[in-house]
Protein backbone atom coordinates (compact mmCIF):
# COMPACT_ATOMS: atom_id res chain seq x y z
CA UNK A 1 0.00 0.00 0.00
CA UNK A 2 0.91 3.48 -0.29
CA UNK A 3 2.55 4.91 2.52
CA UNK A 4 0.53 7.74 4.04
CA UNK A 5 2.16 8.52 7.35
CA UNK A 6 6.47 8.61 7.07
CA UNK A 7 7.97 5.02 9.48
CA UNK A 8 8.42 5.85 13.06
CA UNK A 9 12.50 6.26 12.72
CA UNK A 10 11.96 8.59 9.72
CA UNK A 11 9.35 10.58 11.72
CA UNK A 12 11.41 14.58 11.61
CA UNK A 13 11.66 15.84 15.17
CA UNK A 14 12.43 19.33 16.08
CA UNK A 15 16.23 20.24 16.06
CA UNK A 16 18.88 22.91 17.29
CA UNK A 17 18.61 26.33 17.07
CA UNK A 18 21.71 28.35 15.98
CA UNK A 19 21.09 32.20 16.16
CA UNK A 20 22.70 34.62 14.23
CA UNK A 21 25.24 36.56 15.32
CA UNK A 22 25.52 39.16 17.82
CA UNK A 23 25.66 42.56 15.71
CA UNK A 24 23.69 41.12 12.63
CA UNK A 25 21.71 43.60 11.17
CA UNK A 26 19.27 41.68 9.02
CA UNK A 27 18.92 37.80 9.72
CA UNK A 28 16.85 35.10 7.85
CA UNK A 29 15.70 31.98 9.17
CA UNK A 30 16.18 28.73 7.35
CA UNK A 31 14.84 25.51 8.53
CA UNK A 32 17.05 23.13 7.69
CA UNK A 33 15.89 18.82 7.14
CA UNK A 34 18.87 17.06 9.33
CA UNK A 35 20.03 13.49 9.38
CA UNK A 36 22.96 11.59 10.08
CA UNK A 37 22.73 8.20 9.21
CA UNK A 38 25.31 6.99 11.79
CA UNK A 39 23.89 8.22 15.02
CA UNK A 40 20.47 6.03 15.93
CA UNK A 41 18.35 9.80 16.37
CA UNK A 42 15.14 10.73 13.85
CA UNK A 43 15.99 12.90 11.55
CA UNK A 44 15.24 16.52 12.89
CA UNK A 45 14.50 20.18 11.69
CA UNK A 46 17.68 22.45 12.49
CA UNK A 47 17.10 26.18 12.32
CA UNK A 48 20.16 28.38 11.63
CA UNK A 49 19.45 32.43 11.23
CA UNK A 50 21.90 33.52 8.75
CA UNK A 51 23.34 37.07 9.00
CA UNK A 52 21.99 37.72 4.92
CA UNK A 53 24.26 40.89 4.71
CA UNK A 54 27.01 38.66 4.89
CA UNK A 55 25.29 36.31 2.10
CA UNK A 56 24.85 35.73 -0.97
CA UNK A 57 21.40 35.77 -2.74
CA UNK A 58 20.74 32.51 -3.72
CA UNK A 59 19.69 29.32 -1.13
CA UNK A 60 23.29 27.63 -2.42
CA UNK A 61 25.32 30.88 -0.89
CA UNK A 62 23.18 30.52 2.29
CA UNK A 63 23.88 26.69 2.75
CA UNK A 64 27.49 27.45 1.72
CA UNK A 65 27.04 30.62 4.70
CA UNK A 66 26.24 28.15 7.11
CA UNK A 67 28.56 25.11 6.74
CA UNK A 68 31.49 27.85 6.62
CA UNK A 69 30.10 29.82 9.58
CA UNK A 70 27.45 27.89 11.40
CA UNK A 71 27.37 24.09 11.19
CA UNK A 72 30.22 22.65 9.62
CA UNK A 73 28.63 19.23 9.71
CA UNK A 74 25.70 19.66 7.21
CA UNK A 75 26.07 18.16 3.90
CA UNK A 76 24.89 18.82 0.38
CA UNK A 77 25.76 18.35 -2.99
CA UNK A 78 27.01 21.02 -5.11
CA UNK A 79 29.56 22.29 -7.61
CA UNK A 80 29.15 24.38 -10.87
CA UNK A 81 26.76 26.86 -8.86
CA UNK A 82 25.49 28.14 -11.99
CA UNK A 83 22.40 25.67 -12.57
CA UNK A 84 24.03 23.38 -15.27
CA UNK A 85 26.14 20.61 -13.24
CA UNK A 86 22.01 19.31 -11.27
CA UNK A 87 24.01 18.46 -8.33
CA UNK A 88 22.17 20.90 -5.55
CA UNK A 89 18.90 19.66 -6.71
CA UNK A 90 16.32 19.87 -3.23
CA UNK A 91 12.99 20.68 -1.76
CA UNK A 92 13.34 24.44 -1.40
CA UNK A 93 9.83 26.02 0.45
CA UNK A 94 8.03 23.23 -0.81
CA UNK A 95 9.13 23.17 -4.41
CA UNK A 96 12.18 20.61 -5.97
CA UNK A 97 14.87 23.18 -7.32
CA UNK A 98 18.42 23.81 -7.71
CA UNK A 99 19.89 25.87 -4.70
CA UNK A 100 22.44 27.53 -7.21
CA UNK A 101 20.00 29.46 -8.91
CA UNK A 102 16.96 29.87 -6.73
CA UNK A 103 16.72 33.00 -4.70
CA UNK A 104 16.03 33.13 -1.22
CA UNK A 105 13.89 36.13 -0.90
CA UNK A 106 12.02 34.23 -3.53
CA UNK A 107 10.72 31.33 -1.29
CA UNK A 108 7.29 32.66 0.08
CA UNK A 109 6.77 32.98 3.88
CA UNK A 110 9.08 34.08 6.87
CA UNK A 111 11.59 30.79 7.04
CA UNK A 112 12.90 29.08 4.19
CA UNK A 113 12.92 25.06 4.35
CA UNK A 114 14.96 23.12 2.59
CA UNK A 115 14.65 19.26 2.62
CA UNK A 116 15.96 16.22 0.02
CA UNK A 117 14.52 15.77 -2.63
CA UNK A 118 11.20 14.21 -1.78
CA UNK A 119 10.33 10.26 -1.79
CA UNK A 120 14.26 9.21 -2.42
CA UNK A 121 16.70 7.29 0.71
CA UNK A 122 19.06 9.79 2.23
CA UNK A 123 22.27 9.25 2.09
CA UNK A 124 22.81 12.44 4.59
CA UNK A 125 20.95 15.44 5.60
CA UNK A 126 20.20 16.81 1.71
CA UNK A 127 22.09 14.30 0.20
CA UNK A 128 19.94 11.56 -1.25
CA UNK A 129 20.61 8.46 -2.83
CA UNK A 130 20.02 8.60 -6.80
CA UNK A 131 21.46 4.92 -7.80
CA UNK A 132 18.33 3.79 -8.95
CA UNK A 133 17.45 7.26 -11.00
CA UNK A 134 20.45 6.64 -12.77
CA UNK A 135 20.39 3.07 -13.24
CA UNK A 136 16.89 3.60 -14.81
CA UNK A 137 18.60 5.95 -16.86
CA UNK A 138 21.30 3.86 -18.36
CA UNK A 139 18.95 1.24 -18.75
CA UNK A 140 17.31 3.08 -22.06
CA UNK A 141 20.81 2.84 -23.47
CA UNK A 142 21.25 7.30 -23.83
CA UNK A 143 23.75 6.75 -26.79
CA UNK A 144 23.59 6.90 -30.51
CA UNK A 145 22.33 3.19 -32.00
CA UNK A 146 23.45 2.42 -35.56
CA UNK A 147 23.70 -0.38 -37.51
CA UNK A 148 24.83 1.34 -41.06
CA UNK A 149 28.50 1.55 -41.21
CA UNK A 150 29.73 4.18 -39.86
CA UNK A 151 30.66 7.33 -42.16
CA UNK A 152 34.28 8.75 -42.47
CA UNK A 153 33.23 11.77 -41.14
CA UNK A 154 30.30 12.77 -39.16
CA UNK A 155 26.66 11.82 -38.92
CA UNK A 156 24.90 14.31 -40.96
CA UNK A 157 21.49 16.07 -39.40
CA UNK A 158 19.38 18.64 -41.23
CA UNK A 159 19.23 21.91 -39.11
CA UNK A 160 15.42 20.99 -39.13
CA UNK A 161 15.76 17.46 -37.83
CA UNK A 162 18.54 19.08 -35.19
CA UNK A 163 15.85 21.29 -34.10
CA UNK A 164 13.98 18.68 -32.59
CA UNK A 165 16.01 18.21 -29.98
CA UNK A 166 15.65 21.59 -28.76
CA UNK A 167 13.97 21.46 -25.13
CA UNK A 168 15.68 18.08 -24.71
CA UNK A 169 18.97 17.88 -25.16
CA UNK A 170 19.53 20.46 -22.05
CA UNK A 171 18.07 18.30 -19.21
CA UNK A 172 20.92 17.97 -16.42
CA UNK A 173 19.16 14.80 -14.65
CA UNK A 174 18.91 17.35 -11.75
CA UNK A 175 15.65 14.86 -10.50
CA UNK A 176 13.92 17.79 -9.53
CA UNK A 177 11.00 16.35 -11.92
CA UNK A 178 11.43 12.57 -11.43
CA UNK A 179 10.97 12.82 -7.47
CA UNK A 180 7.93 15.56 -7.79
CA UNK A 181 5.89 13.33 -9.77
CA UNK A 182 3.73 10.98 -7.46
CA UNK A 183 3.80 8.34 -9.64
CA UNK A 184 7.37 8.09 -9.22
CA UNK A 185 6.72 8.46 -5.44
CA UNK A 186 4.18 5.26 -5.34
CA UNK A 187 6.00 3.10 -7.83
CA UNK A 188 9.95 4.12 -8.28
CA UNK A 189 10.76 0.21 -8.73
CA UNK A 190 8.82 0.04 -12.24
CA UNK A 191 8.10 3.56 -13.35
CA UNK A 192 10.92 4.89 -15.13
CA UNK A 193 9.59 8.92 -14.11
CA UNK A 194 9.92 11.98 -16.38
CA UNK A 195 13.59 13.04 -16.14
CA UNK A 196 14.50 9.47 -17.76
CA UNK A 197 11.59 9.43 -20.34
CA UNK A 198 12.50 12.55 -21.35
CA UNK A 199 15.82 11.44 -22.47
CA UNK A 200 14.28 8.40 -24.36
CA UNK A 201 12.37 10.65 -26.74
CA UNK A 202 15.73 12.66 -27.47
CA UNK A 203 16.72 9.44 -28.68
CA UNK A 204 13.09 8.52 -30.24
CA UNK A 205 13.33 12.31 -31.80
CA UNK A 206 17.20 11.57 -33.17
CA UNK A 207 16.99 11.44 -36.95
CA UNK A 208 20.30 9.54 -36.80
CA UNK A 209 19.67 6.84 -34.36
CA UNK A 210 18.02 3.56 -36.10
CA UNK A 211 16.86 2.04 -33.20
CA UNK A 212 13.39 3.58 -32.82
CA UNK A 213 11.41 0.26 -32.68
CA UNK A 214 13.42 -1.19 -30.63
CA UNK A 215 13.58 1.50 -28.31
CA UNK A 216 9.51 1.97 -28.39
CA UNK A 217 9.58 -2.30 -27.66
CA UNK A 218 11.17 -1.52 -24.39
CA UNK A 219 8.95 1.73 -23.45
CA UNK A 220 5.86 0.09 -24.00
CA UNK A 221 4.90 -1.02 -21.00
CA UNK A 222 1.99 -0.63 -18.05
CA UNK A 223 4.36 0.59 -15.54
CA UNK A 224 7.64 2.05 -16.99
CA UNK A 225 5.60 4.47 -19.52
CA UNK A 226 2.03 4.34 -18.73
CA UNK A 227 2.12 5.01 -14.95
CA UNK A 228 2.62 8.62 -16.43
CA UNK A 229 -1.22 10.30 -15.47
CA UNK A 230 -0.42 13.72 -17.00
CA UNK A 231 0.22 15.15 -12.90
CA UNK A 232 2.37 17.71 -14.97
CA UNK A 233 4.17 18.32 -11.68
CA UNK A 234 7.54 17.39 -13.64
CA UNK A 235 6.83 21.02 -15.95
CA UNK A 236 6.06 23.32 -12.94
CA UNK A 237 9.65 22.04 -11.11
CA UNK A 238 12.00 22.16 -14.00
CA UNK A 239 14.43 24.60 -13.34
CA UNK A 240 15.45 24.38 -16.89
CA UNK A 241 11.91 25.37 -18.12
CA UNK A 242 12.07 21.73 -19.68
CA UNK A 243 8.23 19.70 -20.48
CA UNK A 244 8.54 16.50 -20.01
CA UNK A 245 4.99 15.80 -20.04
CA UNK A 246 4.75 16.90 -22.92
CA UNK A 247 7.52 14.48 -24.34
CA UNK A 248 6.29 11.96 -22.63
CA UNK A 249 2.73 12.76 -24.28
CA UNK A 250 5.00 12.12 -27.76
CA UNK A 251 5.89 8.96 -27.07
CA UNK A 252 2.55 8.01 -26.48
CA UNK A 253 1.45 9.43 -29.38
CA UNK A 254 4.60 7.84 -31.29
CA UNK A 255 3.16 4.22 -29.67
CA UNK A 256 -0.31 4.69 -31.42
CA UNK A 257 1.12 5.41 -34.86
CA UNK A 258 2.84 2.27 -34.65
CA UNK A 259 -0.63 0.46 -34.45
CA UNK A 260 -3.29 3.32 -36.04
CA UNK B 1 18.92 -9.81 3.52
CA UNK B 2 21.22 -7.48 1.55
CA UNK B 3 20.80 -7.38 -2.45
CA UNK B 4 24.05 -7.59 -4.68
CA UNK B 5 22.04 -7.25 -7.68
CA UNK B 6 23.41 -4.57 -9.54
CA UNK B 7 21.34 -1.18 -9.99
CA UNK B 8 20.86 -1.33 -13.66
CA UNK B 9 19.60 -5.05 -13.12
CA UNK B 10 17.23 -3.57 -10.54
CA UNK B 11 15.87 -1.05 -12.94
CA UNK B 12 15.68 -3.25 -15.85
CA UNK B 13 13.64 -5.41 -13.74
CA UNK B 14 11.43 -7.85 -15.66
CA UNK B 15 11.80 -5.93 -18.75
CA UNK B 16 8.88 -4.65 -21.15
CA UNK B 17 5.75 -5.84 -21.17
CA UNK B 18 5.42 -4.80 -24.66
CA UNK B 19 1.88 -3.66 -24.21
CA UNK B 20 -0.28 -0.97 -22.71
CA UNK B 21 -0.85 1.54 -25.68
CA UNK B 22 -3.86 -0.90 -26.43
CA UNK B 23 -5.34 0.18 -22.90
CA UNK B 24 -3.71 3.60 -23.37
CA UNK B 25 -5.76 4.12 -26.53
CA UNK B 26 -9.15 1.98 -25.38
CA UNK B 27 -9.62 4.10 -22.86
CA UNK B 28 -9.43 7.68 -25.01
CA UNK B 29 -11.85 5.97 -27.03
CA UNK B 30 -14.34 5.00 -24.89
CA UNK B 31 -14.04 8.43 -23.29
CA UNK B 32 -14.74 9.85 -26.91
CA UNK B 33 -17.99 7.41 -27.05
CA UNK B 34 -19.25 8.04 -24.10
CA UNK B 35 -19.17 11.96 -24.54
CA UNK B 36 -22.46 11.73 -27.24
CA UNK B 37 -23.86 8.72 -25.51
CA UNK B 38 -23.73 10.42 -21.85
CA UNK B 39 -25.47 13.79 -23.36
CA UNK B 40 -28.02 11.19 -25.06
CA UNK B 41 -28.87 9.28 -21.70
CA UNK B 42 -29.28 12.09 -19.91
CA UNK B 43 -31.99 13.33 -22.68
CA UNK B 44 -33.39 10.30 -23.12
CA UNK B 45 -33.83 9.65 -18.91
CA UNK B 46 -35.32 13.55 -18.66
CA UNK B 47 -38.01 12.51 -21.32
CA UNK B 48 -38.85 9.32 -19.32
CA UNK B 49 -39.61 11.14 -16.16
CA UNK B 50 -41.92 13.09 -17.88
CA UNK B 51 -43.55 9.92 -18.79
CA UNK B 52 -45.60 7.07 -17.27
CA UNK B 53 -44.54 3.45 -17.43
CA UNK B 54 -46.06 2.31 -20.30
CA UNK B 55 -44.23 5.04 -22.08
CA UNK B 56 -41.13 4.15 -20.65
CA UNK B 57 -41.75 0.51 -21.83
CA UNK B 58 -42.35 2.18 -25.02
CA UNK B 59 -39.72 3.87 -25.29
CA UNK B 60 -36.60 0.81 -24.78
CA UNK B 61 -38.48 -1.37 -26.93
CA UNK B 62 -37.68 1.34 -29.87
CA UNK B 63 -34.77 -0.32 -31.66
CA UNK B 64 -32.48 2.82 -31.81
CA UNK B 65 -33.21 3.97 -27.68
CA UNK B 66 -32.45 -0.18 -26.60
CA UNK B 67 -29.35 -0.02 -29.16
CA UNK B 68 -27.96 3.14 -27.81
CA UNK B 69 -28.72 1.82 -24.20
CA UNK B 70 -26.81 -1.09 -24.28
CA UNK B 71 -24.06 0.59 -26.11
CA UNK B 72 -23.84 3.22 -23.14
CA UNK B 73 -23.88 0.34 -20.05
CA UNK B 74 -21.60 -1.36 -21.65
CA UNK B 75 -19.19 1.20 -22.86
CA UNK B 76 -19.66 2.70 -18.96
CA UNK B 77 -18.88 -0.63 -17.18
CA UNK B 78 -15.75 -1.42 -19.37
CA UNK B 79 -14.45 2.57 -18.70
CA UNK B 80 -15.22 2.12 -14.92
CA UNK B 81 -13.45 -1.12 -15.13
CA UNK B 82 -10.34 0.29 -17.31
CA UNK B 83 -10.18 3.52 -14.62
CA UNK B 84 -10.68 1.16 -11.46
CA UNK B 85 -7.78 -0.99 -12.73
CA UNK B 86 -4.96 1.78 -13.08
CA UNK B 87 -5.87 2.92 -9.77
CA UNK B 88 -5.17 -0.22 -8.30
CA UNK B 89 -2.14 -0.61 -9.74
CA UNK B 90 -1.05 2.81 -8.76
CA UNK B 91 -1.67 2.40 -5.16
CA UNK B 92 -1.30 -1.51 -4.23
CA UNK B 93 1.86 -3.22 -4.27
CA UNK B 94 1.25 -7.04 -2.93
CA UNK B 95 1.19 -9.40 -5.19
CA UNK B 96 -1.53 -11.10 -3.76
CA UNK B 97 -3.81 -7.84 -2.38
CA UNK B 98 -3.07 -6.51 -5.95
CA UNK B 99 -4.61 -9.58 -7.81
CA UNK B 100 -7.50 -10.29 -5.87
CA UNK B 101 -8.63 -6.40 -6.09
CA UNK B 102 -8.01 -6.45 -9.66
CA UNK B 103 -9.94 -9.79 -9.73
CA UNK B 104 -12.97 -8.22 -7.82
CA UNK B 105 -13.09 -5.10 -9.95
CA UNK B 106 -12.69 -7.22 -13.16
CA UNK B 107 -15.71 -9.33 -11.79
CA UNK B 108 -18.25 -6.91 -10.40
CA UNK B 109 -17.60 -4.16 -13.36
CA UNK B 110 -18.82 -7.64 -15.68
CA UNK B 111 -21.54 -8.37 -13.23
CA UNK B 112 -23.11 -5.33 -13.10
CA UNK B 113 -22.75 -4.43 -16.77
CA UNK B 114 -24.16 -8.12 -17.90
CA UNK B 115 -26.93 -7.33 -15.44
CA UNK B 116 -27.70 -4.15 -16.92
CA UNK B 117 -27.96 -4.72 -20.28
CA UNK B 118 -29.80 -8.11 -19.81
CA UNK B 119 -32.63 -5.95 -17.88
CA UNK B 120 -32.26 -3.74 -21.32
CA UNK B 121 -32.40 -6.83 -23.59
CA UNK B 122 -35.67 -8.47 -21.43
CA UNK B 123 -37.78 -4.94 -21.72
CA UNK B 124 -36.89 -4.31 -24.98
CA UNK B 125 -37.34 -8.01 -26.65
CA UNK B 126 -40.20 -9.29 -23.72
CA UNK B 127 -42.37 -6.67 -23.57
CA UNK B 128 -43.78 -5.91 -19.68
Amino acid sequence: MVELVLPKNSRVTKGKHHPAPAGAKKAKTFRVYRYDPEGNENPRWDTYDVDVEHCGPMVLDALIYIKNEIDPTLSFRRSCREGVCGSCAMNIGGRNTLACTHGWEEVPGKDVQISPLPHMPVIKDLVPDLTQFYAQYASIEPWLHTETPEPQKEWLQSPEDREKLDGLYECILCACCTTSCPSYWWNQDKYLGPATLLQSYRWLIDSRDEATGERLDALEDPFKLYRCHTIMNCAQVCPKGLNPAKAIAEVKKMLVERVV
Amino acid sequence: MVSYRTPLGRARGLGSAKHGAGHWVSERISSIALVPLVIWAVYGVLRLAAGDYGFAVHWVQQPLNATLLVLTLAISFWHMQSGMRVVVEDYIHKALTKSALLLLNLFVCGLAGALAIFSILKVALGGA
